[in-house]
């Protein structure tokens, strides 16, 4: 793992500016974000990370402010990643997850969210099953909404602490050589960093299962293959995707021993990359089945890192949306 | 527009402040300098490296970014936030004598805020407040303790302080401010709170 760059050396956006913001009020694709909004968002999350080393990781900045954080598909660490950010900004937080929510009894989204919608919170932050279902809550809700993946579509704030975390490491993306393996197909993760990272100018590898590969996946500019070996080599990064079983309805792979035989990373696979790599994971680890134990523990690993940025992203995103201007004809 | 305060002016204000620093406080020991974000923090170094050619002892320095505890923030429903920057205070201000550094005194909206994110970081023994140019027109119970210049300016002025650090150049200015600006300084989050 090599020593984080000087700061001086990153690219910030103009460093005179007093005030900058976002356009929208809410962050549903990482595709409505400009090169510049990315790196506001970046930029205010280096500030926002020092928040975590005080003693009190707290500042009055969202104080009054109600965040609901609509939950309806299983989730820690996004959840409580959330909640950690929403808390050191002392915003009001609200948790409505799957299991204890109405929509057990029946209850659809849209009643759902218009219930939530009458007790008045500024920001509702949904993970959902269905692709798209926060674009629907945008057309009911006034409050701004945070995708937290939404299906197979996207999970926009994922794929800005993973390229904050790259940032950290490499300084910039221009001509690095991010390699991404795993389960293509059911992965938000991996289409929100495609978007992400072609837009940044990182070169972008994908590698799976010929199964696990969607149709016309060049159409994002990256270049896909089978074969680890050909991803790996010379690879700055090398993310890996979670092979997602509970998505899975019907036969990718033999089994999860060949899985791991084939595609697995191992130390020795890692050994193609450059000297300086690292292995990212968006959790949660299947270990022995993407990534060997002695990767993700191991010395290029910036697992852990991912999941400190991802409270320092999200503080970002909530403090940026938090200031931009509430329609008020919707209601 | 008026220059106030030439480059010559200002460093000669500054070891004047750090020799009032020192008589005040006798010991250097137990302070620290902490600079608000953004010209707070280069007159802060200033005053470090005068406390060192006059006692001949480092004064651990840091900066400090209020954005997040600005009174005016979230009031305004439009308008883009803040920038935030980083605050960086790479010491333990507990039991400390602060000496919080800061370009102009206005308001004392600043002050407050910075006063809030300080006794976040600790409880220092005493904090002191210091500034280049008091300007007047407080809004809050806020005093500096040791003042480079005070500047009676009308509310239609405004005060800005450049450092070569930043601007490339030392002086203070003062302009007069025309009625769009004003309407742009009320309605958004401009430095109303310097």
């Amino acid at each position: 793992m090599s020593a984080p760059p000087e700061a001086s050396d990153v690219v910030r956006v103009a460093p005179d500016e007093a005030t900058a913001g976002l356009r929208s009020k809410h962050l549903l694709s990482v595709e409505d974000l400009s090169p510049e909004e990315v790196l506001l968002i970046f930029d205010t999350a280096e500030a926002m990370k020092e928040i975590g080393t005080r003693r009190i990781k707290k500042v009055p900045t969202l104080r009054g402010k109600t965040v609901v954080n609509l939950f309806l598909e299983p989730s820690t660490r996004t959840r409580t990643s959330f909640e950690i950010a929403e808390k050191r900004l002392s915003a009001d937080t609200l948790n409505v997850a799957a299991g204890t929510s109405s929509m057990v009894k029946g209850e659809t989204l849209i009643d759902t969210a218009r219930n939530l919608e009458a007790m008045a919170p500024d920001i509702i932050v949904v993970r959902h099953g269905a692709s798209g279902a926060c674009h629907l809550l945008v057309d009911v809700c006034s409050a701004g909404v945070i995708n937290a993946g939404d299906g197979m579509h996207e999970h926009p704030t994922q794929a800005l602490l993973d390229a904050f975390t790259i940032r950290e490491r490499k300084t910039q993306f221009e001509g690095l050589k991010v390699a991404i393996i795993g389960d293509l197909v059911h992965s938000r993760v991996l289409r929100s960093n495609m978007l992400l990272l072609k837009v940044l100018g990182a070169d972008v590898w994908v590698c799976g299962p010929q199964t696990l590969i969607p149709v016309g996946i060049e159409r994002f500019g990256v270049r896909a293959t089978t074969s680890v070996d050909t991803a790996v080599t010379d690879a700055d990064v090398v993310m890996l995707l979670r092979v997602q079983f509970e998505r899975m309805h019907g036969h990718f792979f033999p089994s999860l021993r060949e899985y791991f035989t084939v595609f697995g990373m191992t130390a020795e696979r890692m050994q193609r990359a450059k000297p300086d790599a690292i292995i990212m994971h968006p959790g949660p680890i299947n270990r022995g089945v993407e990534v060997s134990s002695e990767v993700a523990d191991g010395p290029f690993s910036v697992i852990l890192a991912q999941v400190a940025n991802g409270v320092a992203i999200r503080m970002a995103v909530l403090y940026l949306l938090a200031g931009v201007e509430t329609d008020e004809e919707m209601s | 527009m008026p220059v106030v305060m030439e480059a010559d002016r200002i460093g000669r204000t500054l070891t004047r402040i750090a020799h009032e620093v020192v008589e005040r406080n006798r010991r250097v020991d137990g302070i620290a300098l902490v600079g608000i974000r953004r010209r707070g923090v280069p007159i802060a170094q200033r005053l470090a490296r005068s406390l060192l050619e006059i006692t001949g002892r480092e004064v651990p320095t840091g900066a400090l970014d209020i954005t997040l505890y600005r009174d005016d923030l979230m009031r305004h429903p439009v308008g883009p936030q803040p920038v935030l920057r980083r605050t960086e205070i790479p010491f333990s201000i507990d039991e400390r004598r602060i000496l919080l550094v800061d370009d102009v005194l206005y308001t004392g909206r600043t002050i407050r805020a910075a006063l809030d994110a300080l006794i976040d970081f600790g409880r220092p023994r005493s904090i002191q407040l210091v500034v280049l140019v008091d300007r007047g027109h407080r809004e809050l119970p806020v005093k500096a303790d040791y003042v480079g210049k005070n500047l009676p300016t009308s509310l239609r002025e405004s005060v800005q302080v450049r450092l070569t650090e930043q601007d490339g150049v030392d002086e203070v200015v003062v302009d007069v401010v025309t009625d769009e600006s004003v309407a742009v300084a009320e309605g958004g989050h401009r430095e109303r709170t310097t």
